[in-house]
C-alpha cells in the first residue's frame, strides 16, 4: 500500500513518542456508499493540494487547501499535518478557514463606491476607481504638501493624507505599502501593531536589543514552567498552548495570572486573580522575592546584564518619580539616567554587587517597597497565591531549569504597557531565562502577519528593519547616520547596529535605484521627516482626523471604527474626511461607517471607496509568525469576482500616480517618479517573489567581501555582505539571507530535520535574522561556550566552532578576550538592560494606576497614574477615575472563536454559531448586588459610551479586596460590531479611553471604569 | 477485546478551543445555525442534525474555593453494542448499521421511519437526532469516509493538545488505562467512562455529572 504523508497516524509527545497506532488499511466499505461525505473524500484524493497559512493569530498555522481540478474552486481546508508548528491541528478560527474562502457568500467581489451624501453602494470598475483615487491623492498631496516646517527645516511631508493597515497582509504587500506611503510623503502611517504589540517592540528592544518574541511557539514545549500573564494563550493563541501542554506532559508547571479564570486558567496548575492594570505591582513583588531570596542566576546576571554597572550619583527615585521630572512639560530630563564611566568611557562596574549604586542594589532598593501585603493590597491577589507563584516560578533560576513567560495584549494595552513587559523581562534576566531553550519572553502576537507588518514598518516611527524614521533636525543622510549609528567603548561588545549605514543606504537603493547616488545622499531628501518630538501615531492620526485636518485616508484590512479606543470618536472622525479608501475581504463597520448608528448618510460628506481584496489562499507570498518564522503560501484559487490581491491594487495605484505626476507634474514629484516599482510579472500582475527578492536585496555591482566574490544581479545571501556605498540594495536588512545567492527562496522550505531535538527545524521555512531560531542564544552558554544545560543545548562551542542553532553572531565565546563577544549584540554595551534608560517613563518599572482607576490615591506612591502618560483633550476624550457612577473595573479581551473586532469572523456562520452575541462577564456577587440574572440583557456604560449585551454571570470572576475595600471587576469582549450579524451588539471599544503609553502611544484598552445595570 | 477503531477524549487535556466542533462542520459540510448568547460559552446548546460535535462547558467551585471549568467535547460514543441501531432496526431493518471493520455506528436514510423519542431514549448518552425536515437520523460518523481512507477523523486532526486521539481500539484502550493511572496521581477521581462499552472513551478527573448530565451511562 502506498504510504503518503497522512497515512501514518503518529502519536507524538507524551503519549509514547512515535507510537504508531497502525495504518488504518480499511477497505472501502459498503455502508459508506450512503454517506454524504463519500463524494468529498474522493474529491479530496483527486484534488490539487495547496499549502496556505491561517489568517488569524500570529502562530500562523499551516493549512492545506483542496482545489477541485475541474472547477478550480477550493472545497476543503484543513490543518497541514506536516507543518511542525501546528501538526495539522487548528483552533475554532483556523478550522473555519474554509469560510474565509470565496465560497462564503459575504465576500466582497465588486468595487464599491459611495458618493458624498449617498445612501448606497454603487458598483464601479477598477479603472474608474483607481483613477479617481489617484486623482484624490494627488489633489490633497499637491495642495497640502509641507516642504518646510515652522522652524524652516526641510521636511517634505504631507499630513493631510493618512494610512492604516495591515497586519493581515503578506510581507511583500506590507513592504510595498511602507514603500509607496513614504514616497508619497506620509507620516500619519500606522497600523494594528500600534494598538496591539507596539509596547513589545519598544520594551524588548530596550531590554534585549530586538523587539520581537525571543523564541518561537514550538520551543514552549521545552519549558519547565510556563507562566501566562497579560494574556490568555489557550484562547487567544490556542496552538501555542499545544506546546504549553506538551511541556506539561513532560512535567512542566503552568501558571496563569489574570483578572479572570479563563480556558488558560482551567489548564493551569496555579491560577491567581489580579486587578486589571496592576501587573507591575505583581511582578515587582516577584523581583523582590528573587532578590531577597537569592534566587537569581548569579553568573548569568553578572556577565550578561548591566547589573554590575554603577549608576550616576544624581540618579534617584523618590515617591513615584525618577530624577529629572518636569511637571510642566510632563516629561523627564533623562541626563542623570546614565552609568558612571571610567577613563576609557566604559561603564564602571562592581562584579561583586557590593556597591550600593550598582544596578542590582539600586533595583533591590527600588522593589523593597513591593512586599507581599503591599502587592496584595494593590492587586487584590491573596498573599498565599503570590507566595506560591513567586516560589514556583523563581525555581527556574538555575542552570538546568527553563521558564517562559507568555503574554499578549493584556500587558501591552496599558498606559504602562512597555513597563509591564519590562518588569517580567527583568525577571527572566535575573533567572537566566533569556537565550535558552524553553525560556524567553514570548510576546504572542495576535495578527497573522503582525510580526511582518511591524518588521516592514507600516509604522510612523520606524523604517523597515527597525531603522529610525528621519526627523527634521537630521537634514542629510550623514547627519541621520551620525545620530542613529550607536557607538561603544565596551571592548567585547559587537554593537551590531554599527552597521546601520549599510542597511539604510541599501533601503534607499531599493527604493530609488539609480536615482539614489552618493552625491545626493542616496536620495535621503526624498523621505518625509517628522518634527523632532512630533507625535504621529494612530491615536494622533484619529485626533487630527477628528479635528478635520486629515482629508484623505486609506485603510486596509483594519476596522478602526470598532478597534480603536473610544470608537465613537473614530466614527465621528471618519465623517470629517473628504474621502476614504477601504480595502478588505468583507465589509465592516469602518467601510460602512456612514450608515452606522447615529449617522445620517445624507449628511456624511466623506466619499468612500470599498475595494475587494484577495484572501490568503488566493495569493502567494510570505507571512512571519510570532516567532519570526517566515513561511510561504501559494495560490489555491483565484480571488472571487473582481477581487484582487492588495499587492495588485497598490501596484496599479502607484502606476496611476506615476502616470499622473509624469503627465501633469505636481508638488515634489521626484520621489514618486523615481520610485522603483518593477514588481509585476510579464502579464502585469503583482509578483510577490519579485518583491521578496527586492526585500532580500541584490548586488548592484560585482562585489568582493572578504574572500567571497559576488556578481552584479545576484541575491545578497546575508546582511553581513550589505554595503554602505550603494553597491547593494536591500529593502529590509533583517530579511537579507532569505534568498540564496542564486535566488533560491529559503522561506518556501519544508524539510523537517531537527538535529538539536529542540524543535528548531532549521530547514523548515526561514527565520530572521539569518535563520536564527532562538535569539540571544549566545547567552545560553557560559563564557567558554558550554551550554548551561547540556540536555537543552541550543549552542555549544566544539573544536573551534558553534554547533546547534545559528549563533547570534559568529564570534568565539566570551572567554576569548580578543575575538569573543558579549551575547546581547544589538545593545551597544553588549549586555541586557536590567536598568533601561532608553524609555521615557523610567529605567525601572514602577506601579502606576491606569489613567482611569478606581482609586483616587495610589497605594504605593504619591503618583496616581504614570506622570508622563499620553493624554488627549478632544471633547470626546473624557476620563472618570474614582467616580461612583462608574464603580467597576472593566477589562476587554477576545475569545477564541472570533478574531479582533470580528470583522472577518462575524461573517462566518460556524463561528457566529459558536459565539453569537456580545456578552459581559460578571461575578455572582456583583450580579446579586445588581439583581442581574445569567443571560439577561444589561447595559455597560463608561463616561465615553455605552453598549448593551448579555450578562454572563460566572464564578470565574470574583470581587477583589483592594486597599481594604471590596472592588468588582467585569470583562467584555471586543469581538462585535453593529454591521453583522444584525443582533450581535456593538463594539466594546465605545467604552474604552483614549490614553496612550508614553513610549508608544498604545491605548489602554485593558483597564478602565464602567457601570453595569439591567436594561 | 473488540477490534476496530476507537477515540480517546481526554478532558484533562481539552482547552475547549473548539477546533473539533468547527472541523466537524467543515468536513461534513454542516451549516452554522442561528444561536443566541444565553450566558454561556457553550453554543450551539446541544447536538443536533446539524451539529454532531459540541464542546460542553460547565463551571463551579472546587472544595478549596477555586473555580473549575470543565470541557466535554461531545460526540457519539459509537457503542460496541449500539442500542440506537436496535431501536432503528425495529422500524427500518437497514436504517442503522455498525460498520464491521471500524465499529463506527452509522445511520442511513431509511432511518427516517423510526420515531425520535424511542431512538433518543434508547441511547444512554442522548446523542441521536433527527433532521426536522427529512426525519433522517444524524450524528457523528467517526468520519467513516476519512478513516476508511487512512485519514484521521476531522475532529482528531484538528485537536491541538492530543485531547482527542484515534487509532486501533486495543491501542487506544491501553492508552486510556495508562493515562488514567497517570492522572490518578493528581486527581484521585480520574477515570475512564464506560470504557468497555463504547469506542469513544472519555477520561474525566472529577465526577462525570459535573461535566455533563449524559457523560456516563
Amino acid at each position: 500500500m502506498g504510504v503518503t504523508r497522512r497515512e501514518f497516524l503518529l502519536i507524538s509527545g507524551a503519549m509514547g513518542a512515535g507510537l504508531a497506532l497502525s495504518t488504518l488499511g480499511v477497505d472501502m466499505l459498503p455502508v459508506v456508499a450512503y454517506a454524504e461525505g463519500l463524494g468529498k473524500i474522493d474529491k479530496v484524493k483527486s484534488a490539487k493540494e495547496t499549502y496556505s497559512l491561517c489568517y488569524h493569530c500570529a502562530v500562523t498555522c499551516g493549512l492545506v487547501c483542496s482545489t477541485d481540478t475541474k472547477t478550480g474552486k477550493v472545497f476543503n481546508i484543513e490543518g497541514d499535518p506536516d507543518n511542525p508548528i501546528n501538526e495539522g491541528s487548528l483552533c475554532a478560527k483556523g478550522a473555519a478557514s474554509f469560510q474565509m474562502s470565496a465560497r462564503n457568500e459575504h465576500r466582497l467581489t465588486r468595487v464599491l463606491y459611495r458618493k458624498p451624501g449617498g445612501d448606497k453602494w454603487e458598483v464601479k470598475t477598477w479603472d474608474w476607481a483607481l483613477t479617481r483615487i489617484a486623482r484624490n491623492i494627488k489633489a490633497v498631496r499637491d495642495k497640502e504638501f509641507i516642504t518646510r516646517n515652522a522652524k524652516g527645516q526641510v521636511v517634505n511631508r504631507v499630513e493631510a493624507l493618512s494610512h492604516m493597515g495591515s497586519s493581515k497582509l503578506d510581507n511583500e504587500e506590507c513592504w510595498m505599502i511602507t514603500t509607496a506611503m513614504r514616497a508619497l510623503g506620509l507620516v500619519y502611517l500606522d497600523h494594528q501593531a500600534r494598538v496591539c504589540h507596539g509596547p513589545s517592540v519598544a520594551s524588548l528592544a530596550e531590554s534585549l536589543g530586538r523587539g520581537s518574541m525571543t523564541n518561537h511557539p514550538i520551543d514552549i514545549g521545552n519549558s519547565d514552567c510556563v507562566i501566562v500573564m497579560g494574556g490568555n494563550a489557550a484562547e487567544a493563541h490556542p496552538i501555542t498552548f499545544k506546546w504549553a501542554m506538551r511541556a506539561k506532559d513532560k512535567g512542566a508547571k503552568i501558571i496563569h495570572v489574570d483578572p479572570r479564570f479563563t480556558r488558560t486558567s482551567a489548564m493551569a496548575d496555579h491560577h491567581a486573580f489580579l486587578r486589571a492594570g496592576t501587573d507591575i505591582a505583581f511582578v515587582g513583588g516577584m523581583i523582590k522575592y528573587i532578590l531577597d531570596n537569592n534566587k537569581y542566576f548569579e553568573e548569568y546576571v553578572r556577565n550578561y546584564t548591566n547589573a554590575s554597572c554603577i549608576l550616576d550619583e544624581k540618579f534617584s527615585f523618590k515617591d513615584g518619580l525618577f530624577a529629572g521630572y518636569d511637571p510642566v512639560t510632563r516629561k523627564y530630563d533623562k541626563s542623570t539616567w546614565v552609568f558612571k564611566l571610567d577613563a576609557n568611557g566604559v561603564p564602571e562596574k562592581d562584579p561583586t554587587f557590593q556597591n550600593p549604586r550598582c544596578v542590582l542594589q539600586m533595583m533591590k532598593a527600588h522593589y523593597a517597597r513591593y512586599d507581599l501585603e503591599k502587592v496584595s493590597s494593590i492587586t487584590g491577589t491573596p498573599v498565599e497565591d503570590l507566595k506560591t507563584i513567586y516560589e514556583v516560578y523563581s525555581s527556574t533560576g538555575v542552570k538546568d531549569k527553563a521558564g517562559v513567560i507568555l503574554y499578549a495584549l493584556g500587558w501591552t494595552q496599558h498606559t504602562v504597557g512597555v513597563q509591564n513587559i519590562r518588569s517580567f523581562t527583568i525577571v527572566q534576566l535575573l533567572l537566566g531565562n533569556i537565550g535558552i531553550a524553553g525560556g524567553g519572553v514570548a510576546a504572542l502576537r495576535g495578527q497573522p502577519n503582525v510580526q511582518g507588518s511591524t518588521d516592514q514598518a507600516i509604522l510612523t516611527h520606524i523604517l523597515p528593519g527597525y531603522l529610525k524614521t528621519p526627523v527634521a533636525s537630521l537634514s542629510t543622510l550623514d547627519e541621520y547616520l551620525a545620530k542613529n549609528t550607536p557607538k561603544t567603548k565596551e571592548p567585547q561588545s559587537a554593537n551590531w547596529y554599527q552597521n546601520t549605514p549599510k542597511y539604510m543606504v541599501s533601503i534607499l537603493k531599493t527604493w530609488f535605484g539609480d536615482k539614489a547616488t552618493k552625491d545626493n545622499g542616496f536620495a535621503y531628501s526624498y523621505l518625509p521627516k517628522i518634527d523632532d518630538g512630533q507625535d504621529t501615531t494612530l491615536l494622533d492620526m484619529v485626533d487630527k482626523m477628528y479635528a478635520g485636518q486629515i482629508k484623505g485616508f486609506t485603510c486596509v484590512g483594519q476596522n478602526p471604527a470598532c478597534s480603536n479606543p473610544n470608537a465613537g470618536k473614530t466614527r465621528k472622525a471618519l465623517a470629517n474626511l473628504d474621502w476614504m479608501v477601504h480595502i478588505n475581504i468583507f465589509d465592516n463597520e469602518t467601510a460602512s461607517f456612514w450608515k452606522g448608528p447615529g449617522m445620517d448618510p445624507k449628511k456624511v460628506k466623506t466619499e468612500v471607496f470599498l475595494l475587494p481584496a484577495a484572501a490568503q489562499m488566493e495569493k502567494a507570498g510570505s507571512m512571519s509568525n510570532t516567532g519570526r518564522w517566515l513561511q510561504w503560501k501559494y495560490v489555491a484559487e483565484k480571488p472571487p469576482g473582481d477581487a484582487l490581491a492588495m499587492g495588485d491594487i497598490l501596484y496599479r495605484l502607484v502606476l496611476k500616480l506615476k502616470d499622473l505626476y509624469k503627465k501633469e507634474k505636481g508638488t515634489f514629484a521626484d520621489p514618486i517618479l523615481d520610485l522603483q516599482w518593477n514588481y509585476a510579472d510579464a502579464k502585469g500582475m503583482y509578483d510577490s517573489t519579485a518583491v521578496a527578492k527586492a526585500m532580500n536585496g541584490y548586488f548592484l555591482e560585482d562585489v568582493t567581501v572578504g574572500d567571497k566574490s559576488f556578481k552584479k544581479g545576484e541575491c545578497v545571501p546575508g546582511f553581513s555582505y550589505l554595503q554602505a556605498d550603494g553597491k547593494t540594495s536591500c529593502g529590509i536588512w533583517i530579511h537579507c539571507g532569505s534568498f540564496t545567492q542564486d535566488g533560491t527562496n529559503l522561506i518556501a522550505r519544508r524539510k523537517k530535520d531537527d538535529p538539536t531535538g529542540l524543535g528548531l527545524y532549521p530547514e523548515w521555512a526561514w527565520a530572521w535574522p539569518m535563520n536564527r531560531r532562538i535569539l540571544y542564544n549566545r547567552a545560553s552558554v557560559d563564557e567558554n561556550g558550554q551550554p548551561w544545560d547540556p540536555k537543552r543545548a541550543v549552542l555549544k562551542w566544539v573544536d573551534g566552532k558553534w554547533v546547534g542553532d545559528i549563533p547570534d553572531g559568529p564570534w568565539p565565546p566570551l572567554a576569548d578576550k580578543e575575538k569573543g563577544k558579549l551575547p546581547f549584540i544589538m545593545k551597544p554595551d553588549g549586555v541586557a538592560s536590567l536598568f533601561g534608560p532608553g524609555l521615557v517613563d523610567g529605567p525601572f518599572p514602577e506601579h502606576y494606576e491606569p489613567l482611569e482607576s478606581p482609586l483616587s490615591k495610589s497605594l504605593i506612591s504619591a503618583q496616581l497614574s504614570s506622570p508622563v502618560v499620553r493624554i488627549f483633550t478632544a471633547d470626546t476624550d473624557k476620563i472618570a477615575g474614582a467616580d461612583p457612577n462608574y464603580p467597576c473595573v472593566c477589562t476587554t479581551y477576545s475569545c477564541t472563536e472570533h478574531w479582533c473586532t470580528g470583522a472577518d469572523t462575524r461573517w462566518q456562520s460556524w463561528l457566529t454559531e459558536a459565539m453569537p452575541q456580545a456578552y459581559v462577564e460578571i461575578s455572582r456577587e456583583f450580579a446579586e448586588l445588581r439583581g442581574i440574572k445569567n443571560g439577561e440583557k444589561v447595559k455597560v456604560e463608561s463616561v465615553r459610551g455605552k453598549v448593551e449585551c448579555v450578562a454572563m454571570v460566572t464564578s470565574r470572576l470574583r470581587p477583589l479586596k483592594v486597599g481594604g475595600e471590596i472592588l468588582h471587576q467585569v470583562g467584555i469582549t471586543y469581538n462585535y460590531g453593529w454591521l453583522f450579524p444584525k443582533d450581535c451588539g456593538d463594539s466594546a471599544n465605545l467604552l474604552t479611553p483614549t490614553a496612550g503609553d508614553p513610549n508608544t502611544g498604545t491605548p489602554e484598552y485593558r483597564a478602565f471604569m464602567v457601570n453595569v445595570t439591567k436594561v | 477485546m473488540a477490534s476496530g477503531k476507537s477515540i480517546m477524549v481526554d478532558t484533562s487535556r481539552c482547552t475547549a478551543c473548539r477546533g473539533c466542533q468547527i472541523a466537524c462542520k467543515q468536513w461534513n459540510e454542516l451549516p452554522g445555525t442561528k444561536t443566541k448568547q444565553i450566558g454561556t460559552y457553550q453554543n450551539p446548546p446541544d447536538v443536533s442534525a446539524e451539529t454532531w460535535k459540541i464542546v460542553r462547558f460547565s463551571e463551579g467551585l472546587k472544595e478549596n474555593g477555586k473555580p473549575y471549568w470543565y470541557f466535554f467535547s461531545e460526540q457519539c460514543r459509537h457503542c460496541l453494542e449500539p442500542p440506537c441501531v436496535d431501536a432503528i432496526k425495529g422500524y427500518a431493518t437497514d436504517g442503522a448499521v455498525k460498520d464491521e471493520k471500524t465499529g463506527a455506528v452509522l445511520f442511513k436514510p431509511s432511518s427516517k421511519a423510526a420515531p425520535l423519542d424511542e431512538v433518543r431514549t434508547a441511547c444512554p448518552y442522548n446523542i441521536p437526532r433527527q433532521d426536522p425536515k427529512t426525519k433522517v437520523f444524524a450524528k457523528c460518523t467517526m468520519c467513516i469516509d476519512r478513516i476508511s481512507n487512512n485519514r484521521l477523523p476531522s475532529c482528531v486532526l484538528s485537536c491541538p493538545t492530543n485531547a482527542l486521539m484515534f487509532g486501533d481500539r486495543d491501542l487506544i484502550v491501553e492508552m486510556v488505562k495508562k493515562r488514567v493511572e497517570e492522572l490518578k496521581k493528581t486527581y484521585p477521581k480520574a477515570k475512564a467512562l464506560n470504557p468497555d462499552e463504547v469506542r469513544v472513551i472519555y477520561i474525566v478527573t472529577d465526577d462525570p455529572k459535573k461535566y455533563h448530565e449524559f457523560a456516563v451511562a
